[in-house]
């Protein structure tokens, strides 16, 4: 099983990287992005377990780790592998 | 007297922080690796600058969890004197020892370039040889400067006068245009509520000597060195 979890900057915290990536949208002419933020996508392959064991320790490495909640939120969700894994 | 510097892999301010204090103030200053959990004998600890770990995941995201970090939370606990330069100050930050945050430059570049600096309370370890208000030129390196927190944080900085250094003009007056990465309040430094842990961005050990260009670094381990010599050693561990 694999858990996503995606780290953003908080809404109150400005995004020097993300409105430098919106200027530059704006000069190519997407004038239609008002703004952009910039994130982080972490793909965690884990062994499997319970699913409840999985939210746990995923929401604890995310908040202990991935993420200084000074300046930045997350949100994670636990994927099954599309198909079975096989002996190994 | 001997004073720890702690070297974390990617660390590259470690021999000048040791040179500011063996060559040119004559303290005994030794490395711990960051492997190590103990740190007996060491009467004060300087979190160097660099890039430890790659600065991967966040500065000093990674570094906070090094065996020296659950170490040196303790000797801040029984009031030892912890000093982050740079990074030192990222990493301290990371670990919770001091509050706040340090972002990407809001210009996003790196930026290397003297600047000055002004002595915003000479009450802490870390400043009391320097005049209040005195006006310091050191170098900045870095592309993770610019300090936030929200704002109880910065009300409470304010009031318990945690603010050490702040960007100024070389004559000592803050003008927003020289705010080098868009610090809150053009923070450079600040202290926690005990005063016995400091961080600040600007490398004062790279300002200590005339060949360097400008010594006024030197008053911030002079101040040190010379708290160390006035106050018994701090109970450590």
């Amino acid at each position: 099983m694999k858990a996503h979890v995606w780290v953003m900057l908080k809404s109150t915290v400005l995004d020097p990287q993300g409105t430098a990536i919106q200027q530059a949208l704006a000069s190519l002419g997407h004038a239609a992005v008002r703004d952009v933020r910039q994130g982080k996508f972490f793909v965690l392959d884990l062994d499997n377990m319970d699913r409840a064991a999985a939210q746990s320790e995923v929401e604890r490495i995310a908040r202990d780790v991935l993420t200084n909640p000074v300046i930045e939120d997350f949100r994670f969700e636990i994927v099954e592998d599309a198909k079975p894994a096989l002996a190994r | 007297m001997k004073i720890g510097i702690v070297v974390f892999p990617g660390s590259n301010c470690d021999h000048d922080a040791q040179h500011a204090l063996s060559e040119i103030l004559h303290t005994s200053a030794e490395f711990i690796w960051h492997q190590s959990p103990d740190l007996t004998g060491f009467d004060a600890v300087i979190l160097p600058g660099g890039f430890a770990y790659g600065d991967y995941l966040r500065t000093g995201a990674i570094a906070r969890f090094s065996p020296v970090m659950i170490a040196i939370a303790r000797f801040v606990r029984c009031g030892g004197l912890v000093l982050g330069i740079c990074n030192g100050f990222q990493i301290l930050c990371e670990a919770g020892l001091l509050p706040g945050a340090l972002m990407r430059n809001k210009g996003l570049r790196f930026v290397c370039r003297h600047l000055h600096i002004r002595v915003e309370t000479t009450a802490t370890p870390f400043t009391s040889a320097a005049r209040p208000g005195q006006v310091l030129r050191v170098p900045i390196a870095h592309a993770e400067g610019n300090y936030v927190c929200d704002a109880a944080t910065l009300a409470g900085l304010k009031h318990n006068n945690q603010i050490i250094f702040r960007y100024c003009t070389p004559d000592g007056r803050l003008n927003p245009a020289t705010n080098p990465n868009g610090s809150l309040d053009a923070i450079a430094g600040i202290c926690n509520r005990e005063r016995n842990v400091m961080g600040m961005m600007p490398h004062p050990e790279r300002a200590v000597e005339a060949a360097l260009g400008s010594i006024d670094g030197l008053v911030v381990f002079r101040s040190l060195v010379q708290s160390l010599a006035r106050q018994p050693a701090a109970a450590v561990s």
